[in-house]
């Protein structure tokens, strides 16, 4: 069943959103408003401070830095310095599963630390509260790492938390101790903390465990955060075909696998945005080449293992993973003929995070459903455009004030894993390093593409578009579902999942399906109101 | 184990807080502003605050919560927040027409110094406030107090700001409603209309946290109390504040500005709180507390009565907040039951006391904390040194009740797990009902879980 849908005309409704916003804000959400040429992406206006009152749907650089990035790792104690808010909301609220080996394993995940600063330290400083909090996480549990992440006032009374740091790694002697300056307000989104945490990850942890792992091929996922399983479903893929993972950022990771990170053979990077910065040191220090993989959608998993096996030219890999695939694929295309009579020509919204409004547009083109708009929260112009425009982005204020870490080869590590030939052989085979194309190159002509999106136009397209799907987070979830449309949550999954690799696949063409055609929607309308509705003459018989 | 690091044994700790039994005021304030008509929070901060307390709220209610935020960057707060504000309130009323903006502050915006009675003065100044719209604001710095104290603070300086007195005196109470569910908002407004009691109750979320499926989003749903509401506080005859944490500083508030009298009751938890809330606003209204009203409170005893063995004696294990862990651990008592240990990550003397006034008599050798270092890594250490039969408290005890095999009872906020408490009160005569039903199945469903088959009961 394929559903015909109306199609507004893109560039008037853009037109009639700008309308509302006061001149200035609407020169500005202009920018970040395009009507989409997949063949010559239009210059968007992306990683930009959000305008003051307008509603967006983004964090702060603490949310980005302890939240995303540094979180999931469950044998790291981290430790936010700052009012008890911060380290509370961000306590397991990401859904970042973790699985420790054994019952006695370090697992800090389900524990949220803080050192609940008061007035009394904003006012005299607050770095004697924090080493007794460094202090006493390490008496009670002897962790091998501790992470300290501040929090706004911390930057504005100026506490020296990396001072701390070195003082209690010096101290212990088996915990090493680093801290994050990732403060709210630096930046603008969570994405500053992402480079923040890249880079103290890369100063303090990885490196540091130079031995030689056991496994024939090695690999790092980067930025896979293990939300609802999807790290588990990739690692039983990734052993089946015989890949070797040493770590992965920083879903079901540990401190240790971190440190010997820098030793594998090929970064993959999954959520481009929150990570690229990891990939591109260890490239530079260590030689590792990364290549750009996405686990979302059944196709694109099996394309991103042909393309790790063809990059290794291992025949029984190829012959594997071939294998892998095939089995795969054919128990997913079960789930899609189930699924696709309900979602067949269906519209679908993405407005969530740095990659994900990219990768999860695999999933609905695979239902047969249409992208009529996207956009990320945090996203900087290379997540849209692709990264040869990267040399002509702006480097504005906001930027500036985030580290730009400078990274030399390693005289004794550096391994360079690639002749120019294999780099041009390879490139014949599709595979290419260092590169992303972007969101905009596979979104349909004249569809929306829209930068950290403000809640009235969400209002307007929803109006203009009545999409069957809107996929975003919390905030969204019930203002979008009052309206009528169900609200898929991309950050948290609804609390399901996995989505990644294959079985998640499988469990996202369920849920889609399930969401378009549940029955509670028919519901809304009670039969009295229907009745008025049908037949108003009689209505208004009855009034008059 | 989920908590695999908890031990058994308790060291001091000064320095950590560990899996915390509060969160920062400016959620509060949020909350409370909710809570009148047309009103669209603000938070004056970094954007992470405004996106972390809509997402918790959003969580706890399964509802929208719209707020805006003043999107801090580094160079505002080294060069003042004022710009952001103004700039803020210009686009919010061009864009999002609310009634009214209640701007809060954050530890950030505190910290500078930001003043938001100068800012909000100034935008008034500059025309950046239409005709008949309004702003108000509270100071909630997040490091001092808890969400409790935002709460009390935002309702405290609305009051202040909007309320008034005019030449006629209403017959009429006002009641400020404390932290609440609109379940538990509604419930108190059918049991004053029971009583034919008139009253401006608020601020009140009903029909703005628990609004119907419609397929159309109202920014501004019908619930709340209005400005215009609010502005005839100072002609009601007296107040009743329920909650001494959340409610009683905008009954003293509004004494102090309108010279209305109040008196500070709890939020009507179990028989004897009800009992007092009830005789209060018959006093306060002059009316007479009908049979129906008698009839209620007798089924509820009547309940209890019938089932009294399996409450007798069970020990329990209680955190959460104080204007809802106090009346909760009267009752708890009433029922026969000892509170062990009680909790709360909210500061203040106050709250020590009445624990120690209401539990020293039944539970001597209860173990009772609040403020710095009461925590739920303390709570669950305390139940391996001494084990209860139930836990009662927030979402963040399903690990604790997890880890120890305890019956687990969701009570307070944020419960983000399961839906509810936005709908079925918890206060009055029949909220204490469900409270008894809530035991009964947590009691009974154990007692079936583990009991022996030769003892397994048909009838019970």
């Amino acid at each position: 069943m394929s559903v015909k849908r109306f199609m507004p005309d893109a560039s008037k409704l853009k037109e009639e959103i700008l309308e509302k916003y006061p001149t200035k804000v609407a020169k500005k959400r202009g920018k970040g408003i395009v009507i989409n040429d997949p063949e010559q992406p239009k210059e968007i206006q992306a990683n930009i401070r959000s305008i003051p009152g307008i509603i967006t749907q983004r964090g702060c650089c603490y949310a980005g830095c302890k939240g995303v990035v540094l979180g999931p790792t469950r044998d790291i104690i981290n430790i936010v310095h700052g009012p008890i808010g911060c380290s509370y909301y961000a306590w397991l609220t990401r859904r970042n599963q973790t699985r420790p080996e054994t019952l006695e394993d370090e697992n800090f995940i389900t524990y949220c630390f803080s050192t609940d600063m008061q007035e009394d330290h904003v006012v005299f400083g607050g770095e004697k509260k924090l080493a007794k909090a460094v202090d006493e996480a390490y008496e009670l549990f002897h962790p091998k790492a501790i992470a300290i992440h501040s929090t706004c006032p911390v930057g504005l009374i100026g506490d020296d938390i990396h001072a701390v740091a070195k003082k209690a790694t010096a101290k212990f002697g088996d915990c090493n101790v680093f801290a994050f300056s990732c403060e709210g307000y630096k930046g603008v989104s969570q994405s500053a903390g992402h480079h923040i945490a890249n880079n103290g990850l890369f100063k303090h942890v990885i490196g540091r465990d130079n031995t030689e792992r056991e496994g024939k091929y090695k690999i790092n996922l980067l930025g896979e955060y293990n939300i609802g399983g999807d790290s588990f479903e990739l690692e039983r893929l990734f052993e089946e075909c015989g890949i070797t993972l040493v770590s992965t950022y920083s879903g079901n990771s540990t401190y240790n696998d971190f440190e010997n990170s820098h030793m594998v053979d090929l970064n993959l990077v999954m959520c481009h945005r929150s990570i690229n910065y990891v990939a591109e040191m260890m490239e530079d220090k260590y030689g590792v080449p990364w290549i750009k993989v996405n686990f979302i959608g059944a196709e694109s998993t099996a394309k991103s293992l042909r393309k790790i096996a063809e990059y290794f030219e291992d025949a029984d890999m190829i012959q594997k993973v071939n294998e892998v695939c095939e089995r795969e694929l054919s128990k997913v295309k079960v789930s899609l003929e189930e699924a696709k009579p309900k979602t067949d020509g269906r519209l679908a919204m993405l407005f969530v995070g740095g990659s994900r409004a990219h990768h999860y547009q695999e999933l609905f083109k695979e239902l047969g459903m249409k992208t009529v708009a996207a956009g990320y929260e945090f996203a900087h112009r290379d997540d849209y455009e692709g990264r040869e425009v990267i040399p002509s982005i702006k480097i504005d204020a906001d930027s500036k004030n985030i580290e730009e870490l400078k990274v030399a080869q390693d005289p004794e590590l550096y391994k360079k894993r690639l002749t120019e030939e294999d780099v041009a052989e390879m490139k014949e085979k599709g595979i290419e390093f260092a590169d992303y194309k972007g969101m905009m190159p596979d979104m349909d002509h004249q569809t929306f593409v829209i930068d950290d999106i403000t809640h009235y136009e969400t209002h307007k397209l929803i109006e203009a578009y009545n999409p069957d799907v809107f996929c975003a987070g919390i905030k969204e979830k019930y203002v979008i579902q009052k309206m009528g449309v169900p609200l898929k949550q991309l950050h948290s999954y609804d609390y399901g999942g996995p989505y990644a690799g294959f079985e998640g696949a499988v469990n996202f063409y369920k849920d889609i399906s399930r969401m378009v055609s549940s029955r509670a929607w028919k519901l809304v309308k009670a039969p009295w109101q229907k009745e008025k509705e049908t037949t108003p003459e009689i209505t208004a018989t009855y009034v008059a | 184990m989920l908590l695999r690091h908890t031990t058994k044994e308790i060291k001091e700790r000064e320095g950590l807080t560990i899996n915390p039994a509060k969160t920062c005021q400016p959620i509060g304030a949020m909350y409370a502003a909710l809570g009148i008509h047309g009103c669209l929070p603000h938070s004056h901060g970094s954007q992470g605050c405004c996106s972390y307390h809509r997402s918790m709220l959003t969580r706890h209610f399964k509802e929208p919560v719209m707020a805006a935020t003043s999107s801090f960057t580094e160079g505002a707060s080294v060069f003042g927040g004022q710009a952001n504000l103004l700039q803020a309130i210009n686009n919010i009323f061009t864009i999002y027409d609310p009634e009214l903006i209640a701007v809060h502050s954050t530890c950030l915006s505190e910290t500078i110094g930001d003043d938001l009675k100068q800012i909000v003065t100034k935008a008034k100044d500059d025309g950046k406030v239409p005709e008949g719209k309004e702003v108000t604001y509270a100071s909630t710095p997040s490091f001092v107090g808890s969400h409790v104290t935002g709460y009390a603070n935002m309702v405290a300086g609305m009051t202040q700001q909007f309320a008034e007195k005019s030449e006629t005196q209403l017959d009429r109470t006002n009641i400020v409603a404390g932290w609440m569910e609109p379940s538990d908002i509604r419930e108190i407004k059918r049991l004053a209309k029971e009583l034919a009691a008139e009253i401006l109750l608020y601020p009140d979320v009903t029909d703005v946290l628990d609004t119907p499926q419609t397929g159309k989003h109202d920014m501004y749903p019908k619930g709340g109390v209005t400005v215009e509401q609010m502005k005839t506080l100072g002609d009601s005859k007296s107040t009743i504040s329920l909650g001494n944490f959340t409610a009683e500083a905008a009954a003293i508030a509004l004494e102090k500005k309108c010279g209305v009298g109040f008196v500070s009751e709890d939020i009507p938890v179990g028989i004897s709180a009800t009992d007092r809330f009830l005789m209060a606003l018959s006093k306060a209204a002059g009316v007479e507390i009908p049979q129906s009203i008698t009839d209620e409170r007798g089924r509820l005893v009547d309940m209890i009565t019938d089932m009294q063995q399996y409450f007798h004696g069970k020990k329990v294990a209680v955190f959460g907040d104080p204007d809802w862990i106090v009346p909760l651990c009267e009752f708890l008592v009433e029922l026969d039951m000892k509170p062990v240990h009680v909790l709360s990550g909210t500061p203040g003397k106050r709250l020590d006391k009445r624990l120690h006034e209401l539990l020293d008599m039944d539970v001597p050798d209860a173990n009772i904390k609040n403020g710095a270092s009461a925590d739920l890594f303390l709570l669950h250490q305390w139940i391996k040194n001494e084990p209860v039969d139930l836990l009662i408290g927030n979402t963040h005890g399903k690990f604790i009740a997890r880890d120890e095999d305890i019956p687990f009872i969701r009570f307070g906020f944020p419960i983000i797990d399961r839906v509810g408490h936005s709908y079925f009160p918890n206060v009055g005569y029949s909220g204490a009902m469900r409270i008894v039903e809530k035991l009964l199945m947590a009691i009974m469903d154990r007692q079936d879980r583990d009991a022996p088959e030769e003892r397994f009961e048909l009838v019970m």
